[in-house]
């Protein structure tokens, strides 16, 4: 697959400080699944610890799970086909899950979905718990669903998710393509939550990702108290569109 | 496209459809498509947007997957010989024929809430999309609810993405009496909204009918 890339840095500039003590941090082993629940005001930052890491999300409103992460909301309401820094990410409902304050990589794809146990097997050949133990291929629709399993949801809510640190660009074609320079060690980017949201990962590969090798890579998750949207904020002030969604946010949590 | 077009629906005479329907503006359709059969949605007067789902009919749990779609075709329009594919991966239809030239499947169904964000907080009082959906979906026996509304299809309309990512609802490039059609490889359930969206070019600002027809065999 072909690729146009935009000019890149060979390495990742210092990330921004992390100026309030953190609430908890953990590291996400390659090919690992992870659901948690994060609270309105919390921040989060992802950070890929290798370069070539993909994130893949879904992401729920924790109160009310048929409130969740939609696609189509998001890129429609901010005229884009990739997410970054300034960007928020949509609920069906018109409100904002989180905001992405900050990014050293400039594009997450949303477009491409999850990888499956099909795509895994074919790919990289059958692996079996019996002889791998752990180190067996994971795949992530099977991710999701053990993940989501644990809230009473499941092949009726698979969404398309966020495969943060990929970029996927789309020709005048409509043909995708997928970026394999994307992901430099060290990127990161930060999620501010708007609402308390259920969280679900997958570190697997990108299903696009052309690498013959199973080679997921792991992701650090570091949590702080950041407070919403503040009044001044540049997710915010991006349009007007993101005006609105924050407000319809904020009606639900006054007291 | 990987797919090998398949014409044997082509040159189908309406006189012979099983079913016809005239879906009229801004109304809701629910219905079945079996096995083998094509169904065929005519843009009637032209620029009309179609948000469209699909239910595996004996297991609802599967359903229409923008996100596995795009990505198994590896390109984000639909148009002949696209394969429709479910959350599990399954290719439940196949677009068998076009001439309207690609539709979108990025832009997802109009709301009371997503009017809200996209125009004006006064917007959530017009007639949605999602609106339709949940009402049909209300009326059927079956258990379908919200949570069974993943991003659809928008045959007939026009969202272009460019290589630096931006997307945009662009004004249609269908026309009165374009059509698209496609046969189904499992009975799946159709479920319709013919877009009532007056406040962007999705209906040239103008919703208007559209045309189902299904035929026992292309």
């Amino acid at each position: 697959m072909s690729h146009s890339s935009l000019p890149r840095a060979l390495s990742v500039a210092p990330p921004a400080a992390i100026s309030r003590p953190l609430l908890w941090q953990e590291t996400l082993e390659h090919g690992a699944h992870w659901s948690g629940i994060v609270r309105r005001g919390t921040s989060l930052r992802l950070t890929a610890l290798e370069a070539g890491a993909n994130v893949a999300a879904m992401l729920y409103n924790y109160e009310s799970l048929l409130e969740r992460y939609n696609m189509a909301d998001t890129l429609k309401a901010q005229h884009t086909a990739f997410l970054t820094a300034g960007c928020v990410c949509y609920s069906d409902m018109g409100r904002v899950l989180c905001s992405i304050t900050a990014d050293s990589c400039g594009w997450h794809d949303t477009l491409c979905g999850v990888s499956d146990a099909s795509m895994v097997n074919g790919r990289y050949g059958a692996t079996r718990f019996q002889e791998q133990r752990n180190d067996y291929c994971r795949n992530g629709r099977d991710s999701m669903l053990n993940e989501l399993g644990k809230y009473g949801l499941g092949k009726r809510d698979l969404i398309a998710n966020i495969n943060f640190f990929s970029r996927v660009t789309v020709e005048d074609s409509g043909a995708l393509a997928f970026d394999s320079a994307h992901c430099r060690a060290g990127d990161y980017v930060d999620l501010r939550f708007e609402m308390h949201t259920l969280l679900v990962l997958s570190t697997c590969q990108h299903p696009l990702d052309p690498d013959p090798r199973y080679r997921p890579r792991p992701v650090q998750l570091r949590a702080w108290v950041s407070g919403p949207a503040p009044e001044r904020d540049p997710c915010r002030e991006r349009c007007g569109e993101n005006g609105r969604g924050l407000r319809n946010t904020e009606m639900m949590f006054l007291a | 496209m990987s797919a090998t077009a398949d014409m044997s629906g082509v040159g189908l005479d309406p006189r012979d459809a099983l079913h016809s329907h005239v879906i009229a503006a801004g109304e809701p359709w629910l219905g079945t498509v079996g096995q083998g059969q094509v169904l065929r949605i005519v843009d009637l007067e032209g620029n009309q947007a179609v948000d469209t789902l699909f239910y595996n009919a004996h297991d609802t749990e599967e359903r229409y997957s923008a996100a596995d779609t795009i990505r198994a075709q590896g390109n984000i329009y639909l148009t002949t010989g696209s394969p429709l594919r479910s959350n599990l991966g399954t290719c439940m239809l196949t677009i068998t024929e076009d001439t309207c030239g690609r539709h979108d499947t990025l832009g997802g169904a109009c709301s009371a809430e997503s009017n809200t964000v996209r125009y004006a907080l006064e917007k959530r009082y017009m007639h949605s999309c999602r609106d339709n959906f949940l009402l049909a979906l209300a009326h059927h026996d079956r258990d379908l609810s919200k949570r069974d509304l993943p991003n659809n299809i928008n045959f007939f309309m026009n969202v272009p993405v460019t290589r630096d990512g931006a997307l945009r609802f662009a004004d249609g490039i269908s026309a009165a009496g374009r059509y698209v059609q496609m046969r189904a490889h499992m009975d799946v359930l159709v479920l319709i909204s013919n877009c009532p969206q007056l406040n962007n070019p999705c209906n040239a600002y103008n919703p208007t009918p559209i045309q189902i027809l299904i035929w026992a065999t292309g």
